[in-house]
């Protein structure tokens, strides 16, 4: 008996294999994209249908044409949302501006090297358990109702978030390649630069975003508080005088402000990983 | 042959394990020399020190007795003189096979940059990754990565290759092929090789000697000649002569393992 006998007629076989790379839809390329954007717009219909046929009372919400119109004007025609918008951009930019350029760097030293760290832990594992809220108070006594205790309040909220991850980062760095490159007679720079930093990355990436989150929560907040400017100050207005039109539209900013930074992030993320298998 | 490329005297090293008084002798006056262009193989039941040896002589442990000298220097740490195969790849994940076969040699800061470019085309070609120059290392086999691994340590033109179970973590047809290859690269490169292995069939193939370590303590325990004619191929290891002498080594770990109670004597009647 030959094994040939066992395989049915094999004539059903195409008789070259096909050497074209498959290609997916768009659509199959695309459907996270495609069915967020199709859910978002859905919601907004269903939104603004409730809201045009008077089902919501304009007391305690709004509908999408109306913040959408309030923030149109607020931005464009009446501009009296950009003082504002200014005040908190400021805020935020450069506490979180801050926070980045001392956490990152602060955060590999700390990783990297065991005494600073045993000398600083407690204090940044104190400050990073308490709610960064119960300082605000304090900081506005300290720096005063004006851009000086805003800046303050977000520094202290992204700081702690990027320094924690970048540590991480820096730690959790695998021996077995750090083992390799001391084989190949690495000195500490080089272990720091080519091994260390790199896989790092996600890390930093992921601070830098939580920091942002933070950061965010801080110039709203500290706005509550104190003065008489910023997003934070004009959404307690807003709620103060039921000008719910005005509130959300604050609130979009800010939403707009942290989905928009997010995205920048990632993409930087997504520049530092393309050597990673792409996977879903 | 000329000055031995790597001697070991004496050489000794222990561990102090959590909440044990006692350390561990994981090497008691080991004593052991390779000689220029010779192939070396160390095999032994699991600790018995074979890798505390290479990671000794490797300088990435330090030894608590004795001396080791590579190419005629005392060892202290790791030097430009030699170049480590790892059991696992350890590759650079974010870098190109080129990237990483070209790794080794920036850190040595040995050649410029043409001649890293020209040297890292070189071996990537005599490991035979050819084409696969820009994929990563999460597009390549287990066994194309070892392929790195072996490329990067040879780019370096170390004095002696320490080789620390490459081939371990391979499938057992990849590993078969990967020895052959290995036979192949070594015949066109000439390096001194250490080589640490548990698989005694692999060992007796490529060696020219073979070390056999006993276990607790790991020491020195015999040494076999393997003077099957070169260039080996795989089918030797269906040669008569090649499993007697399999059974030789065979006999010796077998007998060091019972001893360390890795494994328990045999019915009465098999044995006297």
């Amino acid at each position: 008996m030959t094994v040939q006998s066992l395989q049915a007629e094999p004539a059903a076989v195409a008789a070259q294999p096909v050497l074209v790379r498959p290609t997916k839809s768009f659509y199959k390329r695309n459907d996270s994209f495609m069915v967020g954007a199709a859910s978002v717009i859905v919601f907004t219909a269903v939104w603004e249908a409730l809201w045009a046929a008077g089902f919501i009372n304009e007391l305690f919400f709004s509908g999408p044409s109306a913040i959408f119109a309030r923030l149109y004007s607020g931005l464009f025609t009446r501009g009296d949302m950009l003082e504002h918008v200014w005040f908190s951009a400021q805020n935020f930019l450069s506490g979180f501006l801050i926070a980045t350029a001392l956490g990152i760097p602060l955060g590999i030293l700390l990783g990297w090297y065991r005494a600073p760290r045993l000398v600083l832990d407690p204090f940044i594992t104190a400050f990073y358990s308490t709610p960064r809220i119960v300082f605000v108070p304090l900081i506005i006594m300290w720096f005063g109702l004006g851009l000086g205790s805003k800046v303050v309040i977000v520094f202290m909220s992204a700081f702690f978030p990027i320094l924690l991850n970048v540590m991480a980062g820096v730690r959790t760095t695998d021996d077995q390649l750090l083992g390799a490159g001391r084989a190949f007679c690495a000195t500490q720079w080089d272990l720091f630069r080519t091994i260390v930093l790199p896989s790092s990355v996600p890390f930093i990436i992921v601070g830098l975003r939580q920091g942002l989150a933070h950061g965010l929560i801080g110039v709203v907040v500290g706005e509550f508080f104190a003065g008489s400017s910023g997003i934070g100050y004009l959404i307690g207005e807003a709620a103060n005088s039921f000008k719910t039109d005005l509130l959300f539209a604050c609130v979009f900013i800010v939403a707009g402000v942290g989905i928009g930074v997010s995205a920048l992030l990632q993409q930087i993320e997504q520049h530092f990983q393309r050597w990673r298998p792409a996977n879903n | 042959m000329t000055t031995p490329k790597l001697i070991a005297k004496d050489v000794s090293k222990v561990f102090w394990i959590e909440g044990e008084d006692k350390p561990v002798h994981a090497l008691d006056h080991v004593s052991l020399s390779v000689g220029d262009g010779e192939f070396v193989c160390i095999v032994g039941p699991s600790g018995c020190g074979k890798t505390t040896f290479l990671n000794i002589a490797a300088g990435l442990l330090k030894h608590d007795g004795g001396s080791m000298e590579i190419a005629g220097n005392l060892s202290n740490g790791p030097g430009r003189d030699r170049a480590v195969v790892f059991q696992q790849a350890r590759l650079l994940p974010w870098r190109t096979t080129f990237g990483n076969v070209r790794y080794g040699m920036e850190l040595h800061r040995r050649f410029d940059e043409a001649q890293m470019d020209e040297r890292t085309q070189r071996f990537i070609d005599l490991v035979g990754l050819n084409g696969a120059e820009r994929r990563h290392p999460g597009e390549l086999s287990g066994g194309m990565q070892q392929r790195v691994n072996l490329a990067r340590a040879l780019a370096v033109d170390p004095e002696i290759l320490l080789m620390d179970e490459p081939f371990a973590a391979l499938d057992a047809q990849t590993r078969e092929f990967m020895q052959a290859e290995l036979l192949r690269i070594w015949r066109e490169t000439r390096k001194t090789v250490m080589f640490v292995t548990h698989q005694i069939d692999e060992a007796v193939f490529l060696a020219d000697r073979v070390v056999v370590f006993g276990t607790k303590p790991g020491r020195f325990k015999a040494e076999f000649k393997v003077d099957f004619p070169r260039p080996r191929t795989l089918s030797l290891k269906r040669d008569p002569r090649f499993l007697a002498l399999m059974d030789d080594i065979w006999g010796l770990i077998e007998e060091e393992a019972q001893r360390a109670g890795l494994l328990h004597a045999y019915e009465t009647e098999a044995r006297p």
